[in-house]
């Protein structure tokens, strides 16, 4: 169990990778906003909480854990916190889409240190995640593999394909984290193509669910541990987020799915970040 | 004719195996030697020849159900965890189904993923134009890092798995479904992106095949022969990365080529020998191949026959392109 401390502590981490996402964003001059946003607090509490097994010195060590990044234009978060967690400079995120960097649009696998795989067409992380957990079984390993996936994506037919195989295997050492935010690009999840009753669906289909607050720092990394000691079947945590959490006028907006704030708006969102939301007044004031 | 192939190639009674038996063979030598080696198939283990290496190696082999794409992430993700994957479907299927895993989760990332298509062709016969592949060397080549390779009968089908196996990288090869005439012997030559002369009858032109119909160009070879028409025949078995110099070599010595295969001609192994001697030494080339349509049900000579892929068909390519020649 963490100390109010250090959640704490990664509370304000969190709030640190929302701010580069915004500065990130605003450089490039495209991408993607509310997913990152929304999940930042995930991100962070898998690679600060002590759940995962990873070492920046040695980013392809053998038995280190594995994170896919299945929908990969949230690609900004995941950068930024493996900036932050020492996998590459943090000057580098601001070439984030740039010509000759590593940060590219959408994750290419191993163009940077901790960048598992290549992610972006929707649907096709959770079979990449099933094929190094297959791999881990055949060799006796013991390391967890993790796949990051939005909610928009269970459109995809190939994620149910994956979803019943991993069921049907029992791949206890792979754990997906959906980020269920209820958005899409063109609208609510629930408009375009209605998903629910997840957890009923997932269950269906031989898997553990938990349902948490994705902004929960506490409450995520204790879903991350309870899904390694579960030994019956994959399980997927449904971490519930706001899309464009952190920055009020990006909450809840399906129209900030696609695209960056400008210059007027990066400012706006940068301030609310820094002070809280209003709390406390900034040092940049 | 090249002293390696089998003796009794021209005999009536030569002998037919499917070249998607050597490729079962090879797999499980290679699961006995090569302990990174794994097999998965979409409910298509048996008429693939994955079997025997199922039953050999259950830790193994892994049964994804009538779901190629998912399988394609699966391999993808295998090979990142330094496994060798072999997929085992049907082209029509695999990488028909699957190509956009086949270029995101593979090919981009340059992957060692292994893309076994079976029932290629028009002469799948029966089962008809949805279960023959005429795009599959089309759709594949076009990937970048992918190797692409026909094997054109049972002992190159064996040959050519264990030095895919050997090799790093993704990779699409194809074999056909009825059993074809054995043209090689267990000591020809094969080397990947090493194109091998057949025949070489005389230079007043090329044929350049790839699988199974590289025996019937070899018939027509030696019929035209006896016409007094004297021609060379390419066992063209890599389509990707092409071997461009024994391509342009024949092409110069021979002045014409005839392209032959079992696919579109659009986007096919002709294609890809018109893309290198276009922009290295252009000579007049026909191409034998489906001519932009749909197969159907039938017998797969009478397919052939009915399609333009007939001995009598390859040898009137070539009197065309030697008067072409002439009149260029």
């Amino acid at each position: 169990m963490l100390s109010d401390e250090q959640i704490k502590n990664l509370e304000s981490r969190a709030n640190e990778i929302r701010q580069d996402i915004i500065k990130m964003l605003l450089e490039a001059g495209s991408g993607h906003s509310a997913g990152p946003l929304g999940m930042a607090d995930v991100f962070t509490a898998l690679y600060f909480g002590g759940v995962l097994n990873y070492d920046p010195k040695d980013p392809w060590k053998a038995d280190r854990d594995r994170v896919i990044l299945s929908n990969g234009h949230i690609c900004p978060v995941w950068y930024a916190t493996l900036a932050h967690a020492g996998f590459f400079p943090h000057d580098k995120l601001l070439t984030l889409r740039k010509l000759g960097s590593g940060l590219q649009g959408h994750p290419h696998y191993r163009e940077l240190p901790g960048v598992e795989n290549t992610g972006g067409p929707l649907g096709q992380g959770l079979s990449q995640a099933i094929g190094h957990a297959l791999a881990a079984r055949i060799d006796g390993q013991n390391w967890h593999t993790f796949c990051m996936m939005s909610d928009g994506e269970l459109d995809e037919g190939q994620t149910w394909e994956a979803i019943m195989l991993a069921g049907k295997n029992n791949l206890h050492n792979l754990t997906a984290i959906v980020d269920r935010n209820n958005i899409q690009i063109d609208g609510f999840t629930e408009d375009i193509m209605p998903l629910e009753n997840l957890v009923d669906k997932w269950t269906a289909f031989n898997w553990s669910v938990i349902e948490i607050n994705g902004h929960n720092i506490a409450e995520i990394i204790a879903a991350v541990e309870k899904a390694k000691t579960i030994f019956e079947n994959p399980t997927v945590i449904i971490a519930h987020t706001i899309p464009g959490k952190g920055v009020g006028f990006m909450e809840n907006k399906f129209e900030w799915h696609g695209k960056p704030p400008t210059a007027e708006e990066a400012k706006i969102a940068l301030h609310e970040l820094r002070t809280l939301g209003g709390k406390i007044r900034s040092e940049h004031e | 004719m090249n002293k390696f192939l089998n003796s009794k190639l021209f005999d009536k009674d030569v002998e037919r195996v499917p070249t998607r038996n050597g490729y079962g063979e090879a797999l499980v030598e290679l699961g006995e030697t090569n302990k990174n080696v794994v097999v998965l198939t979409g409910d298509l283990k048996e008429s693939t020849r994955a079997e025997e290496f199922a039953k050999k190696f259950p830790e193994r082999f892994i049964e994804c159900g009538v779901a190629e794409q998912n399988m394609t992430g699966i391999a993808a993700g295998l090979a990142a965890a330094g496994k060798i994957p072999f997929i085992s479907s049907y082209a029509v299927f695999s990488p028909g189904r699957s190509w956009d895993q086949c270029r995101v989760s593979v090919c981009y990332s340059n992957l060692n993923v292994k893309i076994a298509g079976a029932h290629t062709g028009v002469s799948v016969g029966p089962d008809g134009a949805t279960h023959q592949a005429l795009e599959d060397i089309a759709i594949t080549r076009v990937l970048p890092n992918m190797t692409v390779i026909v094997p054109c009968d049972v002992y190159e089908a064996k040959k050519a798995t264990r030095a895919i196996a050997g090799i790093l990288g993704p990779c699409y090869f194809r074999f056909a479904r009825e059993k074809t005439s054995v043209i090689t012997d267990r000591d020809t030559r094969f080397e990947i992106g090493k194109a091998e002369i057949f025949a070489e009858y005389g230079t007043d032109a090329a044929i350049v095949a790839c699988g199974p119909l590289v025996y019937q160009s070899l018939v027509a070879a030696k019929e035209l022969n006896e016409e007094g028409i004297k021609v060379s025949v390419v066992n063209n078995h890599t389509i990707k990365p092409m071997d461009i110099a024994t391509v342009m070599r024949v092409a110069r010595n021979c002045g014409a080529v005839v392209t032959v295969e079992e696919h579109q001609v659009m986007g096919g192994m002709g294609s890809a020998v018109a893309e290198v001697l276009a922009a290295n030494y252009p000579v007049p080339i026909e191409f034998i191949g489906m001519q932009d349509t749909f197969g159907e049900s039938g017998q797969p000579e009478e397919l052939l026959e009915k399609y333009g892929m007939s001995v009598v068909k390859i040898k009137e390519a070539v009197k065309k392109v030697i008067l072409r020649k002439k009149f260029a």
